[in-house]
């Protein structure tokens, strides 16, 4: 919902504390949906996802989800779904070049940004999205890849061009530039 | 110099790049895509401004109507002597198409290429079309700089003759959020942009706030920045373009002095002087783009006569 929208913009700081909360709880319980099969905790979780982050932010379930690096405004609701900043376009008084009735999403994202601990990562440079991935859970790929990159020191060879093009998206948005392809088991329910 | 015009620390070695960095005052300008498939349009509307322009901007469908392709256009000033500076716009293609049209732009001779997000597909006229907006202006620039500095695709697979790239970008330093433009330009320098074009700017004391954010950041030593100046011809244009182009910001005392003026069109060209002359005098602004829309004739006799030509001092 539109109103949401602005209203989790507008308090991006508790939302980014909410994230991190949600991040190591899902972190922790890597070795357990492991056992169970990220495809099958999938099935559970993407749903909820989708239906809690629709109605705060009208998430358009992109897979790879950026909210805090762009001070938990969408960037799939710009209508150009820009990742990077606003464009050129902006109306006086921040409003939307297409929808000139729309907050313009990275106007308020950068004032979102501010108000965050992590307010620079908004400078962040990030790839295209990878449009393979929407529909599927981002919460479960960036707390999985958390887990189980936390203690490995990668090699330069392991990276994708993604991820070297990118290197300050593979630092803050690790999702937004994978160290390697979407591993063909990620939804395999036997795994 | 090597012989192929590049030197240690040269992108691409083209004229615009070359007097850039040797700290003159730089000018490109804007030509106005033609309606036709003819190539001797494109020399026509080329000639006025190959006298004074450093580099001639081919934009790719500007306020999303169809022209000829900014890649034909470039191809035939290549041709024709003079350097283009190859506008990309994300709104047309996707990345497979953008990355494939850029080796074909370089193959061509093509040196420059300004990434520009594009104007959505509702301000032209076919509103009906598909936007496309795979990239975004700044994921494209890091794109490009990758194929260029490191020859390879984003997906990994290796180019084997890398292109040859002065990569330019744009920046709208008078409109919201005026806040954050500055940082926005930073973003674009981090991502890979060797110059800037701005877009156009009227609004002296909204630029020159911009610069000096633009200076605290220090911005202007990483990046060449060309500052946006316009042609106005009457009061009726410039109410229309503010009302109808996106992103253009017309002060109402710019309105007002057009319509005062007995001349108006001789008006446009003193606002248009007089803006050439100020931001030549800010620092960290390294040349301007002029773009005169309908009007390329008029452009050399704007630049002549605002006198920056006469003695191309250094800038830095």
């Amino acid at each position: 919902m539109y109103r949401f929208r602005l209203f989790a913009a507008r308090h991006s700081r508790s939302f980014e504390r909410l994230y991190a909360v949600l991040e190591t709880s899902m972190v922790a319980l890597h070795p357990l949906f492991r056992r169970i099969g990220y495809g099958r905790v999938e099935k559970v979780v993407a749903p909820v996802e989708k239906l809690t982050k629709s109605l705060l932010f009208d998430c358009r379930m992109c897979g790879q989800c950026v909210l805090s690096s762009t001070g938990m405004s969408c960037p799939m609701n710009c209508p150009k779904t820009l990742r990077n900043g606003p464009c050129g376009g902006v109306r006086p008084g921040g409003y939307c070049e297409v929808k000139p009735e729309m907050r313009c999403v990275w106007v308020e994202a950068w004032n979102g940004a501010a108000r965050m601990k992590g307010r620079d990562k908004i400078g962040t440079v990030l790839p295209p999205v990878d449009n393979t991935l929407k529909g599927s859970s981002a919460w479960l790929r960036a707390s999985r890849e958390k887990a189980e990159t936390r203690n490995e020191a990668t090699g330069d060879a392991r990276r994708t061009t993604i991820a070297r093009a990118f290197p300050g998206a593979r630092r803050s948005e690790p999702t937004a530039a994978p160290l390697a392809s979407e591993p063909a088991s990620a939804r395999d329910p036997r795994r | 110099m090597t012989a192929d015009g590049t030197g240690p620390g040269f992108a691409a070695g083209g004229r615009l790049e070359r007097v850039l960095r040797s700290g003159r005052f730089a000018i490109t300008a804007e030509l106005n895509p033609p309606d036709s498939a003819d190539p001797e349009d494109v020399y026509e509307a080329a000639r006025p401004l190959g006298e004074i322009a450093d580099a001639v901007n081919a934009t790719d469908a500007s306020g999303a109507n169809c022209h000829m392709s900014s890649l034909g256009i470039s191809a035939l000033l290549v041709r024709a002597g003079y350097g283009p500076v190859l506008q990309v716009s994300c709104r047309d293609r996707n990345r497979i198409a953008i990355q494939g049209d850029v080796l074909g732009a370089s193959a061509l001779g093509v040196q420059n290429v300004l990434c520009l997000t594009g104007d959505d597909v509702s301000a032209g006229d076919q509103p009906g079309a598909r936007p496309v907006f795979d990239f975004d202006s700044i994921s494209l620039l890091r794109t490009l700089k990758t194929m260029r500095d490191d020859g390879v695709f984003l997906s990994g697979r290796k180019i084997t003759h890398p292109p040859k790239l002065f990569l330019g970008a744009a920046e709208n330093p008078c409109v919201d959020p005026l806040d954050w433009r500055a940082e926005r330009l930073a973003k674009k320098v981090a991502a890979g942009a060797d110059f800037i074009q701005t877009n156009l700017i009227f609004d002296l004391p909204r630029f020159e706030r911009f610069m000096t954010r633009v200076r605290e950041l220090g911005l202007h030593e990483r990046c060449y920045i060309l500052a946006g100046i316009g042609l106005l011809p009457s009061a009726k244009t410039a109410r229309w373009m503010r009302a109808r182009v996106p992103g253009i910001h017309i002060p109402d005392a710019v309105i007002d002095r057009l319509e005062g003026a007995s001349d108006p069109a001789e008006e446009g060209k003193l606002i248009c002087i007089e803006l050439i002359r100020a931001v030549r005098d800010i620092t960290g602004v390294s040349g301007v783009h002029v773009m005169a829309y309908r009007r390329e004739h008029q452009v050399s006799e704007i630049v002549l006569r605002s006198g920056i030509l006469d003695r191309r001092r250094i800038t830095r």
